[in-house]
């Protein structure tokens, strides 16, 4: 079973390419590091300095461990003098406490330098994800821009902690020792590096395994995370329509995958870890084999043996480490891609340069010659006209597709038209301040998302200063006043506990009183009370004269119902306005789309 | 009243996804099965890591012997074996490692496989009581993060664990015979790193518990500020978003600080241990040297020995931190196996199911408030082959009472049959096979329209495909890019609302069922869409049982019998017209609003 299950989608390459891409050289990733840590220039310079202070201190105790055998020892064979030997030991004990103190204030700088890093990237991706428009987020799915602030930035975090000290301190040692170690004997340290081409290559054919390794285990865990989310959320209907035994075929399947994936990258490490202790178990055998005679010639001391025998230990110990945090290093590599990705994209409905200020906004709406088209070629709107005048009810009907929805996104700025201009009071929105243009515009859609935090929070979240007689006064209008205050803890009833027992209906409402509250001088309407009830719906109803009245409203619905409080009626077909009137002239006008509609409606009331 | 296995449970004990279950040894040793068919793996992986440590300890002594020996004799012939020794002893250490990881590698990621698989098999046959109060991301984070936890517990902190302490012990016996004061000083410098480790542990553990508790809240920020866009941009709030996200980010960032201070300061202490240690060491060798107590040879192997410590003392507390996340992770693991389906299927099958229904004083409440009955004492009988709408206000239980039927939720009282045996008696496949519910907010998967289609039946033949697209009026799958193999789902194309609820009906017409539930399953339809639907509907309900939520006249119209269920019970059933004649309550909930003032209505259409 090779996924046939899947089915075919377009965007598979695509997606995938962006989910589980490895490191790409040279791409946006190294330009949004550079980015990030430009303002932590004088930190890292600190940084830099303390890990050299770090190193050099840490490298230089074999160094005097070998000076102690050496210089040390024969004063007290050969007449009990203890100074020399005291004066080392403190040495090694001042490098002790000083690569202590340097090792500290590296592991708290770098902490800080990463966390404030992450705090920069945290902030501006979300800002940035709020600037974008509706018409991107669309595209990109609520999934993709959780994990962006979420596993992307862990993984840029972890590199930030732990690859940079190990690729640091690894690359520090590497040269340090290298250089001590010739010092020490330029013959036998020449001998000891001969393993360097050796490390490289094993090194060389780990990296490029690896990448090729991860990059598949990424495409493997996704497919398990997938059917396993998909699952469990839909539990439902699995459940319904017996589907557990396929499900777990499925799943068996993809769980394997991920094991075999898993598997290899697990043999690549269990052959670049002993790998590597191989080549530094033969060089020891050798250093020890070579420097035996050369010590037995008196060409080398003892005390030099043993100091390369401590240096070759800390040689290979930070190259076994290099395993570890190669794949920190893909994985934030790849994630700092997807980040500089997003950030590049810019708002589709851009701030203006020179705003105009609008003074009271009255609400009259004008489409001067919109087009708009999603895909090039595909216009939903070819060219609409119309003008809707400050204070009037206009109700919204067609078929799917007939463009209502594109309207009033055009209406609220969730887009911008790709020709002609929507303008509110006259002003092309296109030069209104966002925040100015969202308190005169609002729209309530199906979508009754409430956020975390009580109904009250809620319903005062387009106006956060309103009183509670002001939230009270908007929901008695609405009717919601009684269900609210029938819950366990009224208005302050939390929405993601206790309120999870919201019906869609009530959740509607509290919508509703949250859009009425933000008292807005056009409001939009999309679909909003089909998931009512009857009841509910005529609740609505009867509070939308009131609440109307004096506002500009925009109405869709495909239930006739909602249009009968309309002062003029639109129907639009292929993205036309074919009909226009009051709701009375339109039926009266004989067959016609809307009086079709009509009789369509009254037929199922019957 | 029904089989013992079946009977109704009280209260199934649904753990509180909130809570954090105990954990302790016990969790892990409970998991010990998985790791059985793994015992000549381990016994494999165990003697490798021992001989690692045999030779670690060996090599510095191969070291010592040369020194002393050949170099301090000055006797050549000696040079060339103990090299060789050391290198050969070298290469063993290498393959040892190899064959150490290479075995590990296939038994640990068998062990978390096998884990996942039960998991797996185990959420799906909990019922709807446990998957409405447990999140698929909480369950995701068993499924993914708690396995791993204890993948790198059972594969490699176990192993260290024994291989640590044993190289340890015997490192410091071997020290202590060299020349014991000097075993004395390491031994004493082990004391201090242990008991840092374990403190270090402890207060590590409480800090990573805040951040992560912290991450999650600002995940949750995300997480609204991504679903929620369209309102947060509808009123502009954009700002107060980012403000608060950023407080939040702010808070995670200071916990995080003190994490990082924490920490620098333990692994500062585990290096600053051991070197203290080479000072002394060095220190109190010299003199031992210079006056003859000790070989120089002695004396390099001493401090080449103790320093191979360092790791293996230092990385205990990395350990035990790994074996407290696998045992909490176990305790969160079993939390889940421990769950017991609170539905079983019983053992009767019905061998020509004519599609009898009937609801006998049936009660309901959900498990978390059994104070509050959603459903209390409703009878309906459905004769095979009819229609019943169920119409009701909002909130009033309609959808509990069509779950019931296919036992998604268990009734509290009462009971369901289908042709006059309890539901709870009958085997579940079959039951379901039975019913087939087609839901008002459809879940689509991201997969083939056609498996999405054929979930209920996956042997469905292509024309059996084409007749329930056709019935739903879904003929739209086959101008998809790839017709029926287009992938659907949030992975996948997306479709409307209205087409993802005629591909729900699809996919109960397939299924053939006995009893067919339409939980309001037209809502998102266009009027002429829907019209066309309710006539190919008609055809299909002819000679099945069928049960239908309905909002609108327009729907009930498909029922030959409509019940009107108010305040949890079911108070009428008569036909649409009966009902909307005689009883105001069902007028109010179904009839559009008729007012005085509005002249699209012509007179007398109401009734």
């Amino acid at each position: 079973m090779s996924g046939g299950w899947r089915g075919v989608a377009e965007v598979d390459a695509a997606e995938e390419a962006d989910e589980a891409r490895p490191a790409r050289p040279g791409g946006g990733s190294g330009q949004l590091l550079r980015q990030l840590l430009v303002p932590h220039k004088r930190a890292l310079q600190v940084l830099v300095l303390v890990v050299l202070v770090e190193n050099a201190a840490r490298l230089s105790i074999p160094y005097l461990v070998k000076e102690g055998i050496d210089t040390g020892i024969p004063p007290i064979q050969q007449r009990d003098d203890l100074r020399p030997l005291v004066l080392i030991v403190c040495l090694v004990l001042g490098a002790t406490l000083l690569q202590a103190v340097a090792r500290n204030r590296f592991l708290v700088r770098q902490g800080a330098i990463g966390q404030d890093v992450l705090l920069t990237v945290r902030s501006r991706v979300f800002r940035h994800f709020q600037a974008l428009s509706p018409a991107f987020h669309d595209d990109y799915t609520t999934g993709r821009v959780i994990s962006r602030q979420t596993s992307d930035v862990d993984a840029i975090y972890e590199m930030l902690e732990t690859g940079f000290d190990g690729l640091v301190t690894a690359a520090l040692t590497l040269v340090g020792t290298a250089g001590i170690l010739l010092f020490l004997d330029l013959e036998l340290g020449l001998v000891a590096l001969l393993c360097g081409p050796f490390l490289a290559w094993l090194t060389n054919w780990f990296r490029k395994a690896s990448a090729q390794s991860y990059r598949v285990t990424r495409e493997k865990v996704a497919l398990v995370i997938v059917h396993f989310v998909e699952s469990m959320g839909g539990i439902r209907a699995v459940q319904a329509f017996r589907r557990e035994a396929r499900n777990q075929e499925i799943f068996d399947d993809v769980n394997d995958q991920y094991r075999a994936a898993n598997l290899v990258a697990f043999r690549l490490v269990a052959w670049f870890m002993p790998g590597i202790r191989l080549i530094g178990n033969v060089t020891i055998a050798v250093v020890l084999l070579y420097g035996g005679y050369r010590a037995y010639n008196g060409d080398v001391t003892v005390g030099v043996l043993a100091a390369f025998l401590l240096y070759l230990r800390q040689f290979f110990e930070p190259m076994m480490e290099i395993s570890q945090f190669y794949n920190t290093f893909q994985s934030a590599s790849a994630a700092l891609d997807k980040l500089a990705g997003v950030l590049e994209v810019e708002p589709g409905v851009p701030e203006p340069r020179h705003p105009v200020e609008l003074q009271r906004v009255q609400g009259e709406l004008r489409f001067d010659h919109v087009r708009f088209a999603y895909e090039e070629g595909r216009p939903v709107l070819p060219d609409l006209g119309l003008t809707v005048p400050a204070g009037q009810t206009i109700a919204l009907v067609g078929t799917t597709g007939a463009g209502k929805t594109t309207l009033a996104k055009l209406a609220t700025r969730f887009y911008d038209p790709s020709g002609g201009r929507v303008l509110l009071d006259g002003v092309d929105m296109r030069d209104i301040r966002s925040d100015a243009l969202r308190s005169a515009v609002v729209m309530v859609t199906q979508e009754n998302y409430l956020f975390s935090g009580t109904i009250a929070d809620n319903i005062r979240f387009g106006r956060p200063d309103a009183t509670m007689a002001d939230v009270v006064r908007a929901t008695t209008a609405l009717g919601a006043h009684d269900f609210i205050t029938a819950m366990p803890s009224g208005y302050e009833t939390d929405v993601a506990n206790q309120g999870g027992r919201l019906s869609a209906g009530q959740r509607q409402l509290v919508a509703f009183a949250r859009a009425f509250l933000a008292d807005p001088a056009v409001l939009i309407l999309d679909e909003a009370t089909s998931s009512l009830d009857i009841p509910s719906e005529r609740l609505v109803q009867r509070a939308l004269r009131t609440v109307l009245a004096g506002r500009t409203a925009l109405i869709i619905a495909h239930r006739l119902s909602t249009v009968e409080i309309a002062d003029r009626v639109l129907v639009m077909e292929h993205g036309r306005i074919v009909e226009d009137g009051t709701p009375a002239e339109l039926v009266a006008a004989g067959p016609g789309h809307f009086s079709d509609l009509h009789r369509a409606w009254l037929e199922s009331l019957a | 009243m029904s089989s013992s296995s079946a009977s109704t449970p009280a209260t199934p004990d649904v753990p509180d996804p909130d809570s954090q279950p105990p954990a302790g040894v016990h969790s892990l040793w409970r998991l010990r099965g998985y790791l059985r068919p793994h015992v000549p793996a381990l016994a494999l992986m165990l003697t490798a890591a021992l001989g690692g440590v045999a030779l670690a300890i060996g090599i510095p002594l191969v070291t010592k012997a040369l020194i002393d020996g050949p170099i301090a004799r000055h006797e050549s012939d000696g040079i060339l074996p103990l090299g060789l020794l050391a290198l050969a002893l070298g290469v063993l250490e290498a393959v040892l490692i190899w064959l150490r990881r290479w075995v590990q590698s296939n038994a640990v990621l068998g062990v978390e496989t096998a884990m996942r698989h039960d998991l797996y098999e185990r959420l799906q046959q909990l019922p709807m009581s446990f998957h409405s109060r447990w999140q698929s991301g909480q369950l995701l984070s068993r499924a993914t993060t708690d396995l791993s936890a204890i993948r790198r517990f059972s594969g490699f902190g176990m192993l260290f664990l024994v291989i640590n302490i044993v190289q340890v012990t015997a490192t410091t016996i071997v020290l202590l015979r060299m020349f014991w004061p000097l075993g004395l000083v390491v031994a004493a410098a082990a004391v201090p790193i242990v008991w840092l480790s374990m403190r270090f542990e402890k207060q590590y553990v409480v800090v990573s518990r805040r951040v992560q508790d912290e991450q999650g809240d600002l995940a949750t920020l995300s997480e609204e500020g991504a679903v929620g866009i369209r309102v947060i941009k509808s009123f502009g709030r954009g700002a107060h978003m980012s403000e608060q996200y950023e407080r939040a980010a702010r808070t995670v960032h200071g916990t995080s600080m003190a994490k990082v201070r924490l920490s620098a300061r333990f692994w500062t202490f585990l290096e600053v241990i051991p070197n203290l240690a080479v000072v002394v060491v060095l220190l109190l060798g010299a003199i031992g040297v210079g006056r003859g107590y000790l070989t120089p040879g002695e004396l390099v192997a001493f401090i080449t020995l103790m320093l191979s410590l360092v790791w293996p003392v230092a990385s205990l507390g990395v350990i035990l931190a790994m074996a407290q996340e696998a045992m909490t992770a176990a305790a969160r693991i079993l939390e889940i196996f421990d769950t017991v389906p609170a539905i079983r299927g019983g053992e009767r099958f019905i061998e020509h199911p004519r599609g009898h229904v009937r609801f006998e004083h049936v009660d309901f409440a959900f498990p978390d408030a059994p104070d509050e009955p959603v459903l209390r004492d409703v009878n309906l009988d459905l004769t095979p082959g009819e229609t019943v709408a169920v119409v009701g206000a909002t909130g009033s239980g309609k959808t509990i009472l069509t779950a019931l039927v296919p036992r998604l939720w268990d009734v509290t009282g009462g009971r369901v049959t289908i042709d006059g045996v309890d539901v709870r008696d009958l085997d579940l496949p079959h039951l379901r096979s039975l019913v087939a519910t087609a839901f008002e907010d459809p879940t689509l998967f991201s997969m083939s329209a056609r498996e999405n289609l054929t979930l209920g039946r996956v042997d469905a033949t292509e024309e059996e495909i084409a007749a329930a697209l056709e019935v739903s009026q879904a003929q739209f799958v086959h101008d998809l890019p790839w017709g029926l193999d287009t992938r659907i789902g949030e992975q996948g194309l997306s479709l409307s609302g209205g087409q993802r609820q005629r591909l729900a009906l699809a996919r109960a017409v397939i299924a053939r069922p006995q009893v067919l539930v339409l939980d309001d399953t037209l809502s998102a339809l266009d009027v002429h869409t829907e019209k066309l639907v309710e006539e190919a509907l008609r055809r299909v309900l002819a000679d099945t049982t069928g049960l239908v939520v309905a909002h609108r006249a327009s729907t009930v119209l498909l029922a030959d019998r409509v019940a009107l269920l108010q305040g949890g019970t079911i108070t009428h059933v008569g036909s649409h017209r009966e009902l909307l004649t005689t009883v105001p309550a069902y007028k109010e909930l179904l009839a559009a609003e008729v007012e005085d003032d509005l002249d699209l209505v012509p007179a007398g259409v109401e009734a």
